[in-house]
């Protein structure tokens, strides 16, 4: 998980102050000077960082701040909200055009991961805007680049505008744009070529490609990992162009990603999504607030909530609870939730969303074995469906058999028996304790445990 | 300035349009690092905590990293009281000087491949996505190429969607062959099949191109040591190189991902790529200065000729090119 390491040396150092009665100037020094090396390890830009040291400073020293009762949870206060600022302060959304096609063009350095995302932006438009966009592959320079893209939207199952690599990108957008308002596509995805923002004569090929298709937005695509460099390239990319946005790419590496800090705040251009991973369905919008607070180690969880209930089958989930309430949850069941939480992505990443898990020991360490639950979920599918209604018959026969259809141990069919059992039990404990609570007086049970 | 003259002297020994190529590539690098050098030594009249501090914030800006450049401004505080310079001008020999240093002190090992006299060679690229592993393969077998050697290309990316056309139009471009399966196929199983192509057509040189993947990802760095045993088995003593391909505008990043890929495959060498850019390429030298692993060549453009064996000494040349210009005169 990106932002990991400039996390960690932000809480330890915030851990120092938090519980500290009187706080000196001279400890907000030392704890600035210690969140600067931190954010410079993370590759946030030079000036940035400066600038953002002087304003914690300023405010942390501010009488108010170190006379009040709780000095160190002000100032983490202050830290945050500087950081939130710093990444862009509220989310926000992309354009519409009040006459559609709306045109996104996708610039930015070679391999980036331009053409990746406008895969994945086109999917997510579609997915959750429910439009029909039109992905048009004008980088004609790159060895196979157009085959990129149409490949990606075979596998997305979306059409992809190409005139080969010998018809200039001026041409080819031109000519998508047509073809879009024909075909009434709302939204126009224009993947250019990775180019140095140096290059003069590309450079002006983009202003051409500008000037004529008018787009409503142009989103600059930066490779997390980028260094201190990240500045010049997005400056660039804005003095000739005007960036409208940012996408941030690679998240899902282990990257301090302090480009993400110093674009934002060099070039005024918000961050506007997040790829993370190589999957199609890897891009996130960007939420400075959530961002910041996993920063400091206070967690994720409305982004866990979104995923939650992006994948989960509300009706399934009805069904679930009253199976558990009523103690009639069978193995069958246990598969089903199995497949749920799987559909919410990578467990460990999951786990990070958690406030307080950056703080355990070792969770970076954590590799939760998909494939564990895959050879679960393997044993449960080798049973007959008598076996799955009714684990009480399994003898040591039946067991060996499945055993051998799933290609597992004896011991671990055991094992997942256990399990399924202790969850039962507990699940008959729970419903019973919250009918208690409800009979007694009417407080809700403070957390949901599933 | 006498370490510019000598340096001037061994370059100019060397061929003059490598030194060009290197001279051209940084001309972006260096209008920024070495004029933010320059600017800074006319600006102080005597050297003081003040100048090592903006000296400091130069290098990291160049990404050369904090821990590498608390050392270097260390060694240049210890330099300056040895020889007691107090002029700003004598320092600007003092930098580069140590700037070269601190790469050659880590370690003996040149920039040369490990290419073998007689049989195939094998040399294999690995590196996080987008750095540019499949055009350096482009280039680097159109360099064997015109060495009048017989260059194979492995396409082991399966898993980009067209980076196996990419590899074959390099392919085609320089007039090489590239084996090659389907889309989503077994990275191993394809390297197998090159190996046995390679051997049978008695090649010398096999270029293997994998997917590019995040170093933190357990499962793909699996795989990728799986495709280093298939050619382990396959050839003993292959691969001859293991190529770590870094891109030139990676900051800090850049040195877990040669750690990493350094566990998983033994990395042999690395190509710094896009260093035609604004980007400095700093992290070069924290890379060699706590992993020893040394950097084997540079991408300096677009071009196939535009890949060039890296030398501290030339890459140093082109940072500071006006100063030993200067030297000359």
């Amino acid at each position: 998980m990106a932002f990991e390491g400039l996390a960690d040396r932000l809480q330890s150092t915030i851990q120092k102050i938090r519980g500290k009665g009187k706080v000196s100037e001279a400890d907000v020094k030392e704890m600035m000077r210690e969140v600067r090396l931190a954010l410079l390890e993370a590759d946030v830009n030079f000036k940035v960082v400066k600038d953002f040291v002087k304003k914690v400073s300023e405010r942390a020293v501010g009488q108010e701040v170190l006379k009040s009762l709780t000095p160190g949870q002000q100032i983490i206060k202050i830290v945050n909200e500087e950081l939130t600022a710093l990444m862009g302060g509220e989310q926000s959304k992309i354009a519409v055009a009040s006459r559609p096609p709306t045109v996104i063009m996708m610039v930015g350095l070679q391999g980036a991961g331009k053409t990746t995302t406008t895969g994945k932006l086109a999917n997510l438009l579609r997915k959750k805007y429910n439009r029909k966009p039109l992905l048009v592959a004008a980088d004609i320079y790159r060895p196979a680049a157009i085959k990129q893209l149409e490949t990606l939207g075979k596998q997305l199952n979306m059409p992809v505008f190409s005139l080969g690599d010998q018809v200039s990108p001026v041409e080819i957008a031109k000519q998508a744009i047509a073809k879009a308002k024909e075909e009434h596509h709302d939204y126009v995805l224009i993947d250019t070529a990775g180019r140095l923002h140096v290059d003069e004569a590309l450079m002006n090929e983009l202003k051409d490609i500008k000037e004529l298709v008018k787009p409503d937005e142009i989103f600059l695509v930066v490779d997390a990992m980028t260094g201190q460099d990240a500045v010049n390239v997005a400056q660039s990319f804005n003095d000739t162009l005007g960036l409208t946005g940012v996408v941030l790419t690679k998240l899902d590496g282990d990257t301090r990603g302090g480009a993400a800090l110093s674009i934002r705040a060099v070039t005024q251009t918000p961050i506007k999504f997040v790829g993370l991973g190589e999957k199609m369905d890897a891009l996130e919008p960007f939420h400075p607030e959530r961002m910041a607070s996993r920063i400091l180690g206070m967690g994720d969880v409305l982004t866990l909530i979104e995923k939650a209930q992006a994948s989960v089958d509300e009706e399934k989930a009805k069904e679930l609870e009253q199976k558990m309430r009523t103690a009639t949850f069978t193995l069958d069941d246990f598969l089903e939730q199995l497949g749920q939480v799987r559909k919410l992505g990578p467990l460990d990443e999951l786990l990070k969303m958690l406030p307080g898990a950056n703080k355990i020991k070792g969770i970076n360490n954590i590799q939760i074995e998909e494939k564990q639950i895959a050879h679960v979920e393997a044993i449960i599918r080798s049973m007959t469906k008598e076996e799955k209604l009714h684990p009480e018959i399994l003898n040591s026969s039946r067991k060996r058999r499945i055993a051998k259809g799933s290609g597992r141990t004896v011991p671990e069919v055991n094992r997942l028996l256990k399990q399924f059992e202790d969850m039962k039990r507990m699940m008959k404990q729970m419903t019973g304790m919250q009918q208690k609570i409800k009979k007694k007086g009417g407080f809700k049970f403070p957390f949901n445990p599933f | 300035m006498s370490f510019f003259k000598k340096l001037k002297e061994k370059i100019t020994k060397s061929t003059d349009s490598v030194t060009e190529k290197f001279k051209e590539g940084l001309t972006k690098t260096r209008d920024s690092f070495s004029g933010k050098v320059n600017d800074l030594i006319a600006r102080y009249r005597k050297v003081d905590e003040d100048f090592f501090e903006e000296l400091e914030e130069i290098l990291i800006q160049a990404d050369v990293g904090f821990e590498t450049v608390m050392e270097l401004i260390d060694e240049l505080k210890m330099e300056v009281k040895r020889r007691n310079i107090q002029d700003p001008e004598e320092m600007q020999s003092v930098i580069s000087e140590k700037l070269v240093n601190i790469y050659n002190s880590a370690g003996e090992q040149s920039s040369a491949l490990n290419i073998q006299p007689d049989g195939l060679t094998v040399i294999l690229f690995v590196g996080v996505n987008g750095v540019g592993k499949t055009t350096t393969i482009g280039k680097l077998a159109y360099r064997f190429k015109t060495e009048g050697k017989k260059v194979l290309l492995a396409a082991g990316d399966t898993f980009r969607a067209g980076a196996i056309e990419q590899l074959e139009v390099w392919g085609e471009r320089v007039g090489v062959e590239t084996i090659k399966h389907g889309e989503g196929s077994d990275p191993a199983a394809v390297m197998y099949d090159a190996i046995q192509a390679a051997k049978s057509r008695k090649a010398d040189i096999l270029l293997c191109d994998t997917a590019g993947r995040l170093q933190n990802k357990v499962n793909l760095m699996k795989e990728l040591e799986k495709v280093k045993r298939v050619i382990e088995r396959e050839i003993p003593g292959a691969p001859h190189e293991v190529l770590l391909v870094l891109d030139a505008t990676t900051g800090q990043n850049a040195l877990i991902q040669a750690k990493t890929f350094k566990e998983a495959t033994n990395v042999s060498g690395i190509v710094l790529s896009k260093l035609d850019g604004t980007a400095k390429g700093g992290i070069v030298l924290a890379i060699r200065n706590e992993l020893e692993i040394p950097v084997k060549f540079v991408g300096l453009g677009e071009k196939m000729d535009d890949l060039q064996e890296f030398d501290a000494e030339k890459y140093v040349y082109g940072l500071f090119a006006e100063q030993v210009e200067k030297a000359e005169e």
